[in-house]
């Protein structure tokens, strides 16, 4: 038991979502309505928060059953007003994990957190919390525009949960590691956003709780500051302590944890290994790259449009289709092209993109001296691309294939068009896996020695 | 343990305690941004008071002659002001204050009940400020305090724990129902002419005197004016009544506060 940090049990969180109001087709009616109006505001208000009697966990499809002396406002053949933001979710994290929890806009994740925070209560089900919890949902909360730097350091920690003596003996720690030390005494709005980012971040990044749940905070700042709060999560997650992490930057959430939920529509849809988890997250419809047909028309894509890329797909050497490739192994892309006019000569490729949105690598037709075409009005063409294999770092990169005129206007590209997750095996035949590390390509070079005798 | 439950404790006091330096620093973040960038800065405390002064000596003075225990109107109202100002904006401050720190208590977690009582302390600020122009006053018209100024603490406390109750009571159906802001503003200008501000409980017949005291107000205000003015014996009268009614409001207040806590964030 001591062994646990978070154990959730058949946790559900239901809100009440505003349904269209009822229109009135009479003047009686309307009239009768605005009288009744008060009523049913009261009774609308309260019911803001409780669930008794709510059936059924299919959001919008159960009807609610009568709640104590209320009679409910929803006949059967309405859409129910209740929405189940989490509905039945169970895991267990043991002290010292790194768990990433993904999924789509709307999965539940931030209400998961949030009830992890006490910030709101669960519907049913409920969450026990072994140790103390620091929150980062916001970065800056409570930060005053009127009060200074200094002033807003201590409100900022104490409101996280720090005591006074604790945010003095970190202060000059906490000053330094934000490095607006020249403004500390000036009054916070004005400080550019990044400055009030990097100082708000500063203060929770000294927090030093039991477990740490962070909500998405990377999502502003700069790379710099990207980088430095991940470096700083590392750290609380290499000393022993348990870390809950948010966030839809699939590249951290692959550096940080060792553990991977994927949450879909208020459910847990796997719960395990960060590259699986990653891998069905993208399956779940956000990932529909991967697979062959494009469903999305391609209307404000760049490009002339005079021809149109159809389909891009990942396969394995042998044609089969794929989304992990291993490092160095070879693979094949296939793209699907279609022309609406005339194209002499055709010049094509894919740029490759690290998760960050770093371009790697641009494999391009003419770069190798070929030229493809022509082609006519109505053709389609099927091009199978051959990679002998990536010297990539392990992680999620982004495929945009694209074509153009030799020489002239590129037609379409399609920007993130395949989704490949490097894995680490292939290239280096040995056991270890080769971990993420700070760089972007891998290389073999001969390593020669020779020993030298130390002259006494 | 986090679970949905009906809460019955009515403060939890280890927590309180752990987090109190947040309401230290709470308190003196009201303080602090109230008066910035104003030219006038703190005197503002004392010009809210003053002016409604001036214009109830003018209206009630003056004109209406309106009977003030056998002292200068001006330093009546005066005395009376000061304790009722405080009332008024700790209770409108407390009433408010849930639906303007939204911000605070949908991102992160600490005692709820906290932010209604900022206000209550941080209005202390602005009343003290304003007793020092009641002692500027009083030495105008040479007026001096009898003994029971001993008792002003007492009276201060009564008040304070009445805002405390009655806020935290406000605040929370606020949050809810958004109908009580509106009713704020003109309840107060009700309470405050009912309250013995502009005229003196003593013209009260004596078989709803004591009754009246159930308003905690009245003890304290006519507690205020029988402390520093010398009108009168302390009405223990009305403020025994008065303290029964803090009491009770606070025990409910906070019950009902506790009890609708937990949907704070999800109604806000």
């Amino acid at each position: 038991m001591s062994d646990l940090a978070i154990s959730v049990e058949s946790l559900s969180k239901a809100y009440r979502i505003g349904l269209k109001e009822q229109e009135h087709e009479t003047l009686l009616g309307a009239v009768t309505g605005w009288f009744k109006s008060p009523f049913q505001n009261f009774r609308d208000v309260r019911n803001l928060s409780r669930f008794e009697g709510v059936t059924g966990k299919g959001n919008g499809q159960a009807a609610e059953a009568s709640a104590k002396g209320a009679a409910p406002r929803t006949s059967l053949s309405q859409p129910s007003d209740v929405f189940w933001a989490l509905n039945d979710v169970s895991f267990k994290v043991k002290h010292g994990e790194a768990v990433g929890i993904i999924g789509r806009n709307g999965a539940g994740k931030s209400t998961l957190l949030k009830i992890l925070s006490r910030i709101t209560e669960p519907t049913n089900g409920r969450a026990v919390v072994y140790g103390r919890v620091g929150s980062l949902l916001e970065v800056g909360t409570g930060f005053h525009p009127d009060l200074t730097g200094r002033e807003n350091v201590y409100l900022n920690g104490t409101i996280l949960g720090m005591r006074k003596h604790e945010i003095d003996e970190k202060f000059d720690e906490i000053i330094d590691f934000s490095g607006v030390e020249q403004f500390i005494d000036t009054p916070v709005k004005r400080y550019s956003s990044g400055m009030r980012v990097r100082l708000a971040f500063s203060v929770a990044a000294h927090l030093e709780p039991e477990i740490l749940i962070v909500d998405e905070v990377l999502a502003v700042g700069d790379m710099e500051f990207q980088s430095k709060c991940l470096g700083k999560m590392e750290d609380v997650s290499g000393s022993g302590r348990t870390v809950l992490f948010v966030s839809h930057n699939l590249g951290a959430v692959n550096q940080l944890c060792s553990r991977c939920v994927v949450l879909e529509h208020g459910g847990i849809a796997f719960d395990g290994d960060v590259g699986s988890g990653i891998d069905v997250y993208q399956r779940s419809g956000y990932g529909q790259r991967t697979s062959s047909a494009y469903v999305a028309p391609a209307e404000g894509r760049p490009g002339s449009a005079q021809g149109r890329i159809l389909a891009a797909d990942l396969q394995d050497d042998q044609g089969r289709p794929a989304d992990c490739i291993g490092i160095g192994e070879p693979f094949q892309i296939k793209l699907r092209l279609q022309f609406f006019s005339r194209l002499a000569r055709m010049n094509m490729g894919v740029q490759f993109h690290s998760s960050g949105g770093v371009p790697i690598l641009n494999l391009r037709t003419d770069s190798q001296g070929l030229v493809f075409g022509p082609y006519e009005a109505g053709n389609e063409v099927e091009v199978i691309i051959k990679v002998p294999g990536l010297p990539f770092y392990p992680g999620l990169y982004q495929l945009e294939p694209w074509f153009g005129e030799l020489d002239g206007k590129r037609i379409d590209q399609v920007p993130e068009g395949i989704s490949l997750v490097l894995e680490g095996r292939g290239l280096y035949q040995s056991e270890r896996l080769i971990q993420q590390g700070r760089g972007l390509v891998m290389m073999d070079c001969t390593w020669a020695e020779t020993v030298k005798q130390a002259s006494a | 343990m986090i679970e949905q439950k009906a809460v019955w404790k009515l403060v939890d006091w280890r927590e309180c305690l752990e987090y109190r330096d947040l309401l230290y620093f709470l308190v003196l973040r009201d303080v602090t941004v109230l008066y910035k960038q104003t030219v006038l800065g703190i005197a503002w405390a004392v010009l809210n008071p003053f002016f409604s002064m001036v214009v109830f000596t003018v209206i009630f003075g003056m004109l209406l002659k309106v009977p003030s225990d056998g002292k200068p109107y001006a330093v009546f109202s005066f005395a009376a002001l000061l304790p009722w100002t405080y009332f008024s904006q700790s209770l409108t401050g407390a009433a408010n204050s849930l639906i303007q720190g939204t911000s605070l208590f949908t991102k992160v977690y600490f005692p709820r009940v906290f932010i209604p009582l900022v206000p209550v302390f941080s209005k202390l600020v602005d009343f003290a400020i304003a007793l020092v122009f009641l002692v500027a006053l009083m030495l105008w018209y040479h007026i001096s305090p009898s003994w029971n100024i001993v008792f002003l603490p007492v009276l201060l406390a009564l008040m304070m724990l009445t805002s405390t109750g009655f806020g935290l009571f406000l605040a929370a159906l606020a949050i809810q129902y958004r109908d009580v802001r509106h009713a704020m503003a003109f309840a107060i200008q009700a309470l405050m002419y009912a309250a013995p501000v502009v005229w003196p409980a003593s013209k009260l017949p004596a078989s709803v005197y004591l009754w009246y005291g159930l308003y905690p107000m009245a003890g304290v205000i006519e507690g205020f004016r029988a402390a520093l003015l010398n009108t009168g014996p302390m009405p223990w009268g009305l403020i025994g009544m008065g303290a029964i009614t803090s009491v009770i409001s606070f025990l409910l207040g906070s019950l009902y506060f506790r009890r609708t806590e937990r949907c704070f964030a999800d109604v806000a």
